[in-house]
């Protein structure tokens, strides 16, 4: 895992104790909303982001910055590349 | 025989339009809201319009209320919550005496997970005091919780006097507004809590229907784990016929609160007035700042549930201690609370009126209850006083 600090988003959401699969559906709903280039952090506690995230920017065409640490939560960095 | 329903603080009877409104949801429109075709998008607009109903009901965004299936559960839900969620700033939280058992309890488990919990006093009124919320906070505190009003004495507490407290300290409030809302305005930005519980059935809406006001931006640990129903925060196939219901439930009631108010006060007032007039009755909680269809007593001398059966003999349906715990037959914490001694407490009546109530069924409550005291005074053995032991102990009549 690529680890990354100081990424400063255009966009931040938070949807830490939300439940699986909201990661993917939310990530999927703002990267929509973003413009090319623009770089969304997503703040979450659920451990299976760690994995789903990196693979659904793969998929999709978008870049995985990295992700950052707090002790209650991670954020994720996409950078939206896909048009 | 005629009946008389004075329990609305138990539940109320369902309105024919929200009865109407929610049967197509109970026949052709079974669908899951989270499938995505016809029967399921027909669930979810109509999840969604009741949402916002709801919302406007509390002056609420529609992405801020969670449906729940009562109002127990958004309890439950917005303490626990809220504690696990600011664990690491701090274990501890204040919790009024006043608050009903889903609120109490969720404390007890709370105090068995490693939090602490302040149970914050009340005066004869049931009114908590911010200025000793604002004594009892500590640098650990997180979480307040403290309901809008109370079922058992009609009290309504002065809230944003303790948002105003809380605020100061970065501590998050809570208040369960189960038996307030629907009944008076119920304004969340007024208020300024960041949560709020209420029930669907405490204003003509069905049972099964409750919802929580989480502040937007505010996170909380689920109380039901599943799928991402409620985005994400509360699992489980949505009730919807009931959602529905109290979407419509809540659509009328805020049309018609004031129209509600206004015939309902009266109404209490003549039960106040009357009965406090009667040797030994007590009004309990607060006089004025209290629900508008409550009216609450201690009758000295004799049992709650004695006068509840005799009551319902004539067709009269009240409540006792506690609205929901009449069968618990022990004093009620609440009453007990408010200093009010354990003989006296086992003495409470509590009549809530509704829309259904006439002028003539609170004259006929107001022949027949008096009627009942002297009767069951009459029977009893401390009908000449409590005698020289203490109070709520095993008394024996003074000759």
């Amino acid at each position: 895992m690529k680890f990354v600090a100081d990424v400063k988003p255009d966009v931040t959401t938070d949807i830490v104790y939300m439940m699986c699969p909201m990661h993917l559906l939310k990530l999927e709903e703002q990267i929509r909303e973003l413009e090319y280039g623009q770089i969304l952090e997503i703040m979450t506690d659920y451990d299976g982001a760690l994995e789903d995230i990196p693979a659904w920017c793969e998929k999709t065409g978008n870049e995985f910055l990295g992700m950052d640490e707090t002790p209650d939560f991670f954020k994720f960095y996409i950078k939206k590349l896909a048009r | 025989m005629k009946k008389y329903y004075f329990d609305h603080v138990a539940t109320n009877p369902l309105h024919p339009e929200v009865l109407e409104a929610m049967m197509p949801f109970f026949k052709e429109e079974f669908g899951n809201p989270l499938s995505v075709y016809e029967y399921g998008m027909n669930a979810k607009n109509a999840i969604e319009g009741a949402r916002e109903k709801v919302a406007a009901l509390v002056n609420a965004k529609p992405s801020e209320m969670i449906f729940t299936a009562s109002g127990a559960e958004a309890n439950n839900f917005a303490l626990r919550g809220i504690a696990l969620a600011r664990q690491n700033e701090g274990k501890h939280i204040l919790v009024s005496r006043m608050e009903h058992h889903s609120i109490l309890n969720a404390a007890r488990f709370l105090e068995k997970s490693g939090f602490t919990v302040t149970y914050l006093p009340v005066d004869r009124q049931g009114v908590v005091d911010p200025a000793v919320v604002k004594k009892m906070i500590t640098k650990e505190t997180t979480l307040i919780s403290v309901t809008h009003a109370s079922s058992e004495v009609g009290t309504i507490e002065p809230l944003r006097e303790i948002v105003a407290v809380a605020k100061e300290n970065n501590i998050v409030v809570h208040t369960d507004a189960v038996a307030s809302t629907g009944n008076i305005p119920v304004d969340v930005q007024e208020l300024g809590v960041d949560l709020l519980s209420m029930a669907a059935h405490q204003f003509y809406g069905p049972k099964g229907a409750g919802a929580l006001f989480v502040k937007q931006g505010m996170r909380i640990v689920p109380l039901i784990y599943g799928g991402i129903q409620e985005s994400g925060r509360r699992a489980g196939t949505e009730n919807v016929p009931a959602i529905v219901g109290m979407g419509r439930a809540a659509e009328l009631a805020k049309a018609e609160l004031s129209a509600r108010t206004a015939y309902l006060k009266p109404l209490r007032d003549r039960i106040i007035d009357t009965m406090s007039a009667v040797e030994n009755v007590y009004l309990t909680g607060d006089r004025d700042k209290r629900l508008p269809g409550h009216a609450s007593f201690c009758v000295e001398f004799i049992e709650g549930e004695a006068m509840l059966l005799l009551l319902a003999a004539k067709g009269i349906f009240s409540a006792s201690g506690s609205a929901c715990s009449s069968k618990a037959l022990k004093a009620s914490p609440v009453l007990l609370s408010m200093g009010i001694p354990s003989g006296l407490a086992q003495g409470s009546i509590v009549f809530s009126l509704g829309m259904g109530n006439s002028t003539e069924d609170v004259d006929d409550l107001l022949r027949e209850f008096p009627a009942v005291i002297k009767r069951l005074r009459e029977i009893s053995p401390y009908a000449k006083g409590w005698g020289d032991r203490e109070e709520g102990g095993a008394c024996t009549v003074k000759e």
